[in-house]
């Protein structure tokens, strides 16, 4: 709470030294809006309910996650839900195939806001070990914006839980108002993204530029 | 279990105008297949499943191949005669063998413990003849494998009950396991290329990137 406060203190302009013997004598100052801030963003980052929703051997790791050695529900995260509709955090676990990939665009709409989603593995941020292939999706950020990437073949639990951490330490960065708010608090930020079409050779689109566009690496020959 | 030669003969005394021919594999402990034509593929299946001393009862794999066009060069010696010489010249003679796409079933016998006997069936070229005999009403078990070697090869399998695409999808036009396929160029960003991929990745690389 320290920190709120602090930051609460700078927006009120109040003198710190007053702050500092409010708080000496047990008086706690607040602004309102960071009050409701915090309180908003605590109820957000300690109740995520996850999509119960494996590709491949992430899966795995994703289910040994949520069981009772590792304990996901340490976290506000062990209820896996068998419906978008009533999940807010999508886990991508495992290889997205081509053929896949428009049904999980499809899912990732479906859920409500505010919506999260953490890409588990090499095949799901990347295409991993089947990234030459001809089907496999090199990365679901192409067409769904992804907030944790977990790098791992598979990513054993504690990084799964590592990426659920730092997830929640961004919903608790957020602000409920300004330029930084979340995605859901924006009307004019989309929520949905257009599904991909299975064409002749190819996903049409092969990206959503709204979601990713390749990044620019300085690139120099390899010895 | 009788060898590969015997087989062949009883299948030719059995089924008439059935051609067959014994495909060597050159490495060792492989064992030798029976090319089988294309009309008599199902009939030859069905005689091995059926007769008592084989009873190859069971169709482990099915795996296809494909053969692209080979280009046979070979230099021969011409004489001919220039202004009253008679000079040799050396000639190089390119002949092009057409490709074809080919289909192996390994068949094994569960009743009889023993196997296996490798078949062989092989499409006319690779581009509009490549119809094959389904074994499929003889092994129901070919029946996906039998797709699958349809989507990723193109062999269109006659008779087969239910010929679809199984891994791609149906709106897709191209064969991935064949030679000349080339994947899309989904090469915008690679980390940290080499070998093949730094050359399509490379395409992608914007003009003013430094390349010294």
């Amino acid at each position: 709470m320290g920190l709120a406060q602090r930051r609460a203190a700078m927006e009120m302009n109040m003198d710190e030294n007053l702050r500092r013997e409010l708080s000496q004598h047990g008086i706690v100052t607040l602004s309102l809006e960071s009050l409701c801030n915090w309180g908003y963003n605590w109820g957000r980052r300690n109740s995520l309910w996850p999509l119960g929703f494996g590709l491949a051997c992430c899966a795995i790791e994703m289910i040994a996650a949520s069981m009772a050695r590792f304990d996901l529900s340490r976290f506000g995260a062990e209820v896996f839900r068998p419906s978008p509709r009533q999940a807010d955090l999508m886990i991508v676990a495992g290889t997205v195939t081509k053929k896949m990939a428009p049904q999980v665009v499809r899912l990732y709409n479906q859920m409500p806001e505010p919506k999260y989603v953490i890409a588990m593995g090499a095949c799901a941020i990347s295409g991993g070990p089947f990234k030459q292939g001809y089907n496999v999706l090199k990365g679901i950020d192409r067409y769904i914006p992804v907030d944790v990437h977990i790098p791992g073949c598979p990513p054993c639990p504690e990084a799964l839980i590592h990426a659920l951490m730092t997830l929640q330490q961004k919903i608790a960065g957020q602000t409920l108002t300004g330029p930084d708010r979340p995605r859901h608090l924006d009307p004019a930020a989309p929520s949905e993204f257009a599904v991909p079409a299975y064409g002749a050779h190819d996903l049409e689109p092969a990206f959503h530029p709204q979601v990713w566009h390749p990044p620019v690496l300085p690139r120099e020959e390899p010895l | 279990m009788e060898t590969l030669e015997q087989i062949k003969a009883r299948v030719e005394a059995t089924i008439e105008g059935v051609r067959l021919e014994i495909i060597a594999n050159g490495s060792r402990g492989n064992p030798a297949s029976l090319l089988v034509d294309a009309a008599h593929g199902a009939d030859v299946a069905r005689f091995l499943r059926d007769d008592p001393q084989l009873r190859l009862d069971y169709a482990s794999n099915v795996t296809g191949v494909d053969w692209p066009d080979r280009v046979i060069s070979r230099s021969q010696v011409v004489k001919e005669v220039v202004d009253g010489v008679e000079q040799e010249f050396e000639e190089v003679v390119e002949r092009v063998e057409p490709g074809y796409l080919e289909v192996v079933y390994h068949l094994y016998s569960m009743a009889l413990k023993h196997g296996p006997v490798v078949l062989r069936l092989r499409t006319q070229n690779r581009t509009d003849q490549t119809h094959l005999p389904s074994l499929t009403p003889v092994y129901r078990g070919a029946e996906f494998q039998e797709r699958e070697v349809y989507d990723l090869f193109g062999v269109v399998f006659d008779r087969h009950p239910d010929l679809r695409r199984i891994l791609m999808w149906d709106e897709f036009r191209d064969y991935p396991m064949r030679k000349d396929y080339r994947e899309p160029d989904d090469y915008e960003y690679e980390p940290t290329p080499h070998g093949p991929v730094f050359a399509k990745a490379r395409q992608h690389y914007p003009p003013e990137a430094p390349h010294d």
